[in-house]
């Protein structure tokens, strides 16, 4: 997906394809029937499109604001604060042995 | 868009104010008369006093849960158990001449995704049905000192994305004005539970109007307050920096006590505005005798909003000016980009946040023969489609090479908002606007198409964008006889104006001026 | 390892468990070997609704670090680093991305060369995964079990530039950087306990300047020894494939310990797409200057600076490996101990690096630095010969004790003047006619008396203290009862 991305949203609109949702249902580990697909794919388009609107305006300076309010530092003591009792974490888990949660075998390391 | 020739719920007639009418409870869900037409005020100031006793306020909310409830679906599970021995331990406090606080006995219905220990909190989701926090929300920790009563867990779209509550796993909650319409959402439940009695108080979440809309929909008053001010500390998160708790209330006087009660700094959230603030109650009763208020043009007349909606709000203008306030239009220009930007961050912000759903520490696993066919198994059966909608719009807005074009340029956009909304504030104390663009819908009407459906939105968004507080109030009723909200918006932290102003409409509706 | 006509290139990635109380975002515990998931909270587990917040001891320990590796701070932001695994509670890291903490600094090897630091930056640990089935080994696991106490420990991630060229000066780095984190009190430094991880990227290119060829990050690199062993490998692989006239693919592989070799991770269509964005739950990094400043004025002597102490004192007499050596070992307050009792600290120097260090491997120190000192000074005096202080070290190491005592019961003692003097008279008076002519000026003779004088001492004799005696003796005529 990296070559050849394209800058503009109304293009990227435009090229929306059933590879790129497919790709995109992959990296949030989602599985798409055929027909989820298809429907997704349109209108995930539609969204985009509309989305365009915001290419008309001249934002190139303009920095991002990533958080309403500028707050810096907020940091705690490094104190030791009760913890969750085992027995409670682990009755919440789908499976668990030996004090752990137990999962399916994992095919790949770590990134 | 307003639904042609639409009739009322059955007995749904006249003034659903905040005021209960005295007689007999007859009528529709949002018919409410006895104690469950008691404002919070009312409710906390007799059972304080020994003249209400909590266990009473609280079984007449269950009876009325109990004929209401089954039409209406405002919650996923009513609390009645905990809720009888919470208000029997408050009957006690008061007969040992303790004060239970300034909700003392009131029904208060909680969001869904607002975690309560040991009490499920499904976000009306699949992948979270039956899943028990072991903790409680900041907010919830709140509300006990306060005397609340929490009777129950509200429906809602599921994770909060939704404009009608459509999108629930549990199945849609209805209107109690007309149970073929949609309550708005995503907090549809709180709303729901207060306009018919269910509860006096509730919590919702606002992200992108879903308190708002609503309340709107559904002809009570709901608050999104500044970003910050109330901690989001076991909100189950949507869009982190968009998301805040608000209360649900029947008069502008309660929204505004319930938020006193839920506000202030918590050390557990790293957004959490630091130091004191002014009660959000502290300017009440000082009507709007020289106060500057702007009506937003690009949202006043915003493609979309209904005639009636339009008209409305003109009169809700003409109110203010009549009470003294200068009233005048303000451009903000980049309001009209709200709905994109919004579209780009939330969904982005969601789909990370969301990812935690994967069937390995708790809520739903379906099987697989490794880890990767669990996730997608247990994600696809756990998550609806609106979920999956907005969690693959949000992962392909951050997705390589395609961050600054999305993401990124939204993130600008949010900033263009902010200047504009800045640039207003010099001129005005508060601004005005609709809060949804027509009245309620009904069931089913506009599920098929999301954009459709974001486009209910456009009103709201950029008060979260912006990080600022905003309340819906009811004033008027659409064509269709459904209520319609007036939306008041204030400069960040400006909670005493802004209630302020949304009081003098609440009074101005009540004399029939809308 | 030589690869003629081409270097190798090597850049670091060094990640550093820091030595808090609890984790980076909540007051969990940063303990090691408790029951699994008992140091977990609604935080670190991610939990719906749980947010961080972050430890400022954390912060203080990663701007210490940026400054005993010369960095400027900046204001920070952390970002979410987005992909599914599951030892990670949200399915994201917390960690900082383009605009980390500290930047642009530097770290002097030993050898004197400086190798860049391109940043320090904080971020989250994981939790472990435990493989079950199969040979405990990923792919042929039957299921696996994860335990989140270490979710969510503060770490320190140090990237260096491409400085480093070839195993030996990595592992130097990795030495002298571990020497720095521990100075800091930040680290423990402990390599095969895991709070010191390092990945490293090789690449080569044809000896001398140019562009610099694809890399590859190794991973899985426990120990200073598989540092070596997988960067010479790897750096081989890369030659061969390059002069066979193939091209080396940008990659991520796997050092096997065992087979000796690294392994393909990950294809190229597989690349990771973190989606980086930044964290909306925590708000910016920005330490104030006095606090930083602070932190920098008690920031503590650091390796170079305490070699730089030891050679000092220690003059030209020592190699600069042998005061590397002293330091790497922590063995340098023994130096000072000895200059301060006016000792000879190029033989104090001599000594801790060619016995103490090597008494050192494994075993326990109990060697007093007083008692060092003593030593020093009574080989310095000649009281012990050599090879005696260096019996005598042996046994204050491994049993502790002063070195008069241990001298005593190994039978060295340092015998005083008069005992002395009695072995000469007596030995002179055993054997007048040699003394007559040693008198008279027959030198040879001297080491006839030494002989005897050694002999009857069981070599605990300073043969230069009976020189002088005898000379004394002799020129002395009177001194004697002759």
């Amino acid at each position: 997906m990296g070559t050849g991305a394209p800058t503009t949203m109304t293009s990227v609109a435009e090229r929306i394809s059933k590879d790129q949702v497919a790709h995109v249902a992959h990296l949030a580990r989602l599985a798409l029937s055929d027909d989820e697909l298809e429907l997704y794919t349109g209108q995930l388009a539609s969204v985009l499109a509309h989305a365009a609107d915001i290419e008309a305006l001249d934002i190139a300076g303009v920095p991002p604001t990533a958080h309403p309010f500028p707050l810096t530092n907020v940091m705690r003591e490094d104190e030791p604060q009760p913890c969750l009792e085992r027995d409670e974490v682990l009755a919440m888990a789908p499976e668990a042995e030996a004090g752990q949660f137990r999962i399916p075998r994992i095919l790949s390391e770590a990134p | 868009m307003s639904p042609a020739g639409s009739t009322q719920g059955h007995g749904s007639q006249g003034d659903h104010g905040s005021q209960g009418q005295s007689g007999e409870d007859r009528g529709g869900p949002a018919d409410l008369s006895g104690l469950v037409g008691l404002s919070a005020t009312e409710v906390a100031a007799g059972v304080r006093s020994g003249e209400l006793s909590a266990v009473e306020v609280l079984e007449q909310h269950l009876e009325r849960i109990q004929r209401w409830e089954p039409a209406v679906h405002a919650f996923n599970l009513v609390m009645a158990e905990a809720a009888r021995k919470r208000a029997e331990a408050i009957d006690d406090l008061v007969a040992r001449g303790e004060d239970p606080g300034p909700l003392a006995g009131v029904p208060v219905g909680l969001k869904d995704l607002i975690c309560t220990r040991g009490v499920p909190t499904t976000c009306s989701s699949r992948i979270l049905a039956g899943w028990k926090p072991p903790y409680d929300a900041t907010v919830v920790t709140r509300l006990g000192p306060a005397g609340a009563v929490v009777t129950g867990k509200t429906n809602m779209d599921e994770f909060a994305m939704g404009s009608s509550t459509e999108h629930s796993a549990t199945g849609p909650t209805h209107n109690p004005h007309d149970l073929g319409k949609v309550p708005g959402g995503s907090s549809g439940g709180s709303a729901a539970a207060v306009a018919a009695g269910f509860c006096t108080l509730a919590l919702g979440s606002d992200t992108g109007g879903s308190v708002r809309q609503p309340a709107a929909l559904c002809g009570v008053v709901g608050v999104k307050p500044t970003y910050g001010l109330v901690s989001r500390y076991g909100l189950v998160a949507f869009a982190s920096s968009l998301d805040q708790i608000g209360p649900f209330a029947r008069s502008v006087a309660d929204a505004a006590l319930a938020l006193d009660v839920i506000a202030g700094h918590d050390p557990a959230d790293s957004t959490s505005l630091p130091g004191q603030h002014p009660s959000a109650a502290s300017r009440l009763g000082r009507g709007a005798e020289g106060l500057r208020v702007g009506v937003i043009a690009e949202l006043a007349n915003a493609q979309g909003v209904a005639g009636d909606v339009a008209k409305a709000l003109e009169r809700a203008a003409q109110a203010l000016s009549a009470a003294g306030a200068k009233v005048d239009e303000i451009s903000v220009p980049s309001v009209t980009y709200g709905l994109s930007a919004y579209y780009m961050i939330a969904p982005a912000e969601a789909s990370s946040n969301l990812a935690r759903y994967d069937g390995v520490r708790y809520g739903l696993r379906v099987p697989g023969r490794d880890i990767t066919e669990m996730y997608m198994a247990t994600r696809s059966a756990g998550f609806g489609p609106e979920v999956k909608r907005r969690v693959m719009l949000g992962t392909y807005a951050l997705s390589a090479g395609y961050y600054e074009a999305f993401y990124g340029k939204a993130q600008k956009v949010r900033t263009l908002i902010i200047r504009d909304f800045e640039d207003a504030y010099r001129s005005f104390d508060v601004l005005l606007a609709p809060t949804a663009p027509t009245t309620a819908f009904p069931l089913g009407a506009k599920v098929a198409d999301p954009l459709t459906m974001y486009l209910n939105d456009v009103c709201t968004i950029p008060s979260n964008l912006a990080g600022h507080p905003a309340v819906s109030v009811p004033f008027g009723k659409g064509d269709d006889g459904l209520p319609i909200g007036a939306q008041v918006l204030a400069p960040a932290l400006g909670e005493p104006v802004m209630f302020q102003v949304a009081e003098v409409l609440e009074e101005a509706a009540k004399r029939g001026a809308e | 390892m030589t690869l003629q006509g081409w270097e190798v290139v090597v850049g670091l990635e060094v990640h550093c468990e820091l030595r808090t109380r609890t984790k980076l975002f909540c007051g969990c515990p940063n303990s090691f070997g408790d029951e699994p998931n008992t140091n977990v909270c609604p935080v670190c587990l991610g939990l719906p609704g749980s947010l961080p917040v972050l430890n400022g001891e954390a912060v203080a320990h990663a701007v210490r670090i940026g400054a005993a590796l010369n960095c400027r701070q900046q204001p920070s932001l952390f970002h979410r680093k987005n992909y599914f695994y599951p030892d990670m509670p949200k399915d994201y890291q917390i960690s900082q991305y383009d605009v980390p903490v500290n930047v642009g600094g530097w770290l002097e090897l030993p050898s004197g060369k400086r190798v860049g630091i391109v940043r320090a930056h904080l971020e989250e640990d994981t939790g472990k995964t435990t493989h079950v089935g199969g040979g405990g080994r990923i792919h042929e696991a039957g299921y696996s079990l994860v335990d989140y106490n270490r979710a969510g420990v503060p770490l320190v991630e140090i990237v260096s530039e491409p400085d480093i060229r070839g195993p030996e000066e990595a592992k130097e780095y990795v030495e002298e950087l571990r020497g720095i984190l521990v100075a800091t009190g930040a680290s423990d430094g402990k390599m095969e306990e895991g709070s010191l991880r390092v990945d490293c990227n090789v690449s080569v290119r044809p000896a001398g300047p140019g562009p610099l060829g694809t890399r590859c990050e190794v991973k899985n690199l426990n120990s200073l020894r598989s540092l070596g062993r997988a960067i010479s490998y790897e750096a081989e692989r890369q030659v061969q494939l390059l002069e066979a006239g193939a091209e080396v693919e940008q990659e991520t592989r796997h050092w096997d310990e065992s087979a000796g070799r690294t392994f393909s991770m990950r294809s190229k269509e597989e690349a990771f797409d973190y989606r980086y964005f930044p964290e909306p739950d925590l708000v910016a990094l920005d330490p104030p200057a006095q606090w930083v400043a602070q932190i920098k004025a008690e920031l503590g002597v650091l390796p170079a600076q305490r070699r730089q102490k030891v050679a000092d004192a220690a003059g030209l007499s020592v190699s600069s490996e042998a005061v590397s050596t002293v330091v790497r070992l922590g063995l340098d307050p023994y130096v000072e101990a000895a200059a301060a009792a006016g000792a000879d600290a190029g033989l104090a120097v001599r000594r801790l690096a060619n016995e103490v260090a090597g008494l050192l491997d494994g075993g326990p120190n109990r060697l007093g630095a007083a008692e060092f000192a003593s030593l020093v000074l009574m080989e310095q005096n000649g009281e012990l010969t050599s090879a005696q202080a260096r019996s005598v070290l042996k046994v204050l190491v491994s049993e502790g004790g002063r070195p008069e005592d241990v001298a005593a019961r190994l039978g060295f003692e340092a015998m005083g003047e008069g005992a002395l003097q009695e072995v000469v008279d007596q030995v002179v008076a055993a054997n007048p006619r040699e003394w007559e002519r040693y008198a008279a000026g027959d030198e040879k003779l001297a080491g006839f008396f030494i002989g005897k004088v050694k002999a009857a001492t069981s070599g605990n004799a300073d043969l230069r203290a009976v020189s002088e005696l005898l000379r004394l003796r002799r020129s002395g005529k009177a001194a004697a009862g002759s």
